[in-house]
């Protein structure tokens, strides 16, 4: 069978038709867990998430497959392994913040907040659609759990200050989140936040800086780079860790250290790979916002299986 | 004849805000390194914790204000209104208005206030700008006692506001007992040959324009609009059919206030209508009294607008 691509990445695939069941709500990591347990946890989710993430594009015609599989990893993370949040917490004051900046990644966020219960599954299959609470970009109008209305870039990490300003002010102990891409930290309103955040030691604030080195058009260092970008942000007063941010049990360990013991902020630098795992997909700028064929999902589900 | 007092009402600002404050600990200000140009220096001194001060970063500062609504506070974001609007336009549409977030943007020393300084420190577009946005109450008081309730009424509206606070002096123009009302324009003076509807710093001016009138026994109706958005659209109408012709007057671009009384006017009731205030220019070098006037923003230049359409 022959796949339509405009890179040819993709090899002939034997199709078989792949089962897609409902989304499955797996919830938090089961309290006690092990940390291999736990870590398998986030495996699993981010597996399902994926499986599910690109059959919602599929289905809409429309996404941003190659950041929704480089973020799904700290995503899932967050939201079934770190964050002081669930369904039923969703209103409490004292919960936790996530903000999703790189608001592109809906689908992303939309199908981790299904895998924690914040959402119905069977409301994934209206991405996009007329009348959705789905929108293409996160709404916090439309989504209880939506934390802050993201889209367009630069937009997040200043809205978390003042979640972190608020948490401050009310004496407590809650954290906030906030996920940036990395071509995002072009925005100057990002470097006004971190030089806030890094100026008045909002400890309780942790930036999660989605570094897949590929922006829409071409990669981060060819169009204007980032680099030394670890050493600018402890020059604008953070703790900066360096992780995999594929590796769930890095990422959690390096979660876990927020608030840091130095009162300053922490960053995190998620290193990972645009499209990851898929093949066809991983680290080519081409899928940006690329649409798969049917051929196309069929062959990542099968790669997934196997991941 | 008795000098009439003028007002800043930046005092009424910060004296209602220090009053509310006392009482209403959810409320913060966020500035731009703009304490002194908002005269918050007395809030800053009593509550030194709920002062947040980003520095010069507009971007950051109205996001800022958006997270603090997010945990339950009430930012009072307070800058010059030229910098606020324009270098944050994008953080005012979506992380205040898109978002329904309960924060007041307050544009200080709007319009051309900032006289000399030139068309980068004025703010006359923002009227226009920011009636385009949904969601958005767009508030311009016209003396202290108006600025004041509307910053208790913007303290307690769960949305998003736009709070335009002048620093040019202004006398007290409305009525003993007076109560703010989004949406509901308040008339100042009775007549039914023309109707002079002004908003903000110059009611005081459409006010004198109507005197002028009266000479020329013109009898003018003088509304004032206290928000632009939502727009008291019955007033207006009742002033379309009742007077047959409407002078909009404002210390704005003409596409502020007089945009959104002619769509309402055109839309259900047209009548003649003229237009106060800049039309598609930059201002040239020249204090604000200076500027006023060569705009014809004076109660000459509304009276005139006035005459030509009872002419007519």
């Amino acid at each position: 069978m022959n796949v339509e691509t405009d890179e040819d990445l993709v090899p002939a695939v034997d199709s078989a038709a792949h089962a897609v069941g409902d989304l499955p709500v797996m919830g938090r990591i089961p309290a006690g867990a092990s940390r291999d347990d736990a870590v398998a946890h986030l495996r699993e989710a981010a597996r399902l998430v994926r499986r599910r993430d690109i059959q919602m594009v599929r289905a809409a015609g429309l996404g941003h497959i190659g950041g929704e599989f480089s973020v799904i990893d700290t995503l899932v993370t967050l939201y079934l392994g770190v964050a002081n949040i669930s369904p039923e917490t969703v209103a409490d004051p004292e919960r936790d913040r996530i903000v999703l900046s790189k608001g592109h990644a809906a689908a992303a966020l939309y199908t981790t907040l299904a895998i924690a219960g914040f959402i119905p599954p069977q409301e994934l299959s209206t991405f996009m659609q007329p009348q959705a609470m789905l929108n293409g970009h996160p709404a916090r109008t439309k989504i209880d759990a939506v934390e802050a209305s993201t889209g367009p870039l630069g937009h997040g990490l200043p809205i978390a200050v003042g979640m972190a300003f608020a948490g401050r002010l009310d004496g407590s102990s809650r954290r906030t989140f906030v996920v940036t891409g990395d071509g995002e930290m072009q925005e100057g309103s990002n470097w006004e936040a971190l030089m806030t955040a890094g100026n008045h030691r909002l400890s309780n604030l942790c930036v999660v800086i989605d570094r897949n080195r590929l922006q829409q058009g071409a990669r981060v260092e060819d169009t204007n780079d980032l680099e030394p970008l670890t050493d600018k942000l402890r020059a604008f007063g953070f703790e900066v860790h360096d992780v995999d941010g594929h590796d769930h049990g890095a990422l959690l360990d390096a979660f876990a250290q927020v608030p840091s013991a130095s009162g300053k902020p922490t960053a995190v630098v998620a290193h990972t790979l645009k499209g990851h795992p898929i093949s066809f997909m991983s680290n080519n700028v081409a899928w940006h916002h690329k649409v798969p064929t049917q051929e196309q999902v069929e062959l990542a589900l099968t790669e997934l299986e196997k991941s | 004849m008795t000098t009439v007092p003028l007002f800043d009402c930046r005092d009424a600002w910060v004296d209602t805000l220090v009053e509310l404050a006392e009482s209403d600990d959810r409320i913060v200000a966020v500035v731009n390194d703009s304490v002194g140009s908002s005269k918050l220096g007395p809030f800053q001194d009593r509550f030194p914790d709920r002062l947040i001060n980003v520095g010069i970063a507009e971007q950051d500062m109205v996001g800022v204000g958006a997270g603090l609504a997010n945990g339950g506070k009430v930012a009072f974001v307070s800058a010059a209104a030229c910098f606020l609007t324009a270098r944050a336009m994008e953080q005012i549409k979506v992380d205040a208005a898109y978002s329904n977030n309960h924060m007041v943007l307050v544009g200080q020393s709007p319009g051309m206030a900032y006289g000399e300084l030139g068309p980068t420190h004025h703010s006359i577009e923002d009227l226009a700008w920011l009636r385009a946005i949904p969601g958005l109450t767009v508030i311009v008081p016209s003396d202290p006692e108006e600025t004041a309730q509307a910053v208790r009424w913007a303290a307690q509206h769960d949305g998003p506001v736009f709070l335009r606070v002048s620093r040019m002096g202004v006398p007290a123009v409305n009525p003993d007992g007076y109560t703010f009302v989004p949406g509901r324009a308040v008339t100042l003076r009775e007549g039914n040959d023309v109707t002079i509807i002004a908003t903000g710093t110059v009611v005081t001016r459409a006010l004198d324009a109507a005197r002028l009138l009266e000479q020329d026994g013109i009898d003018a109706r003088v509304l004032s609009m206290p928000t632009i958005k939502p727009l008291d659209h019955d007033a207006v109408l009742a002033a379309a059919r009742d007077t047959g012709g409407i002078v909009t007057v404002e210390e704005a671009l003409t596409s502020g206030l007089g945009g959104a009384v002619a769509e309402t006017v055109v839309r259900h009731a047209p009548v003649p209508m003229r237009f106060v205030g800049v039309s598609d220019a930059f201002a040239p070098t020249g204090s604000i009294g200076w500027l006023l006037d060569h705009f014809g923003i004076n109660a000459e230049g509304v009276a005139e607008a006035a005459r030509e359409l009872v002419a007519r």
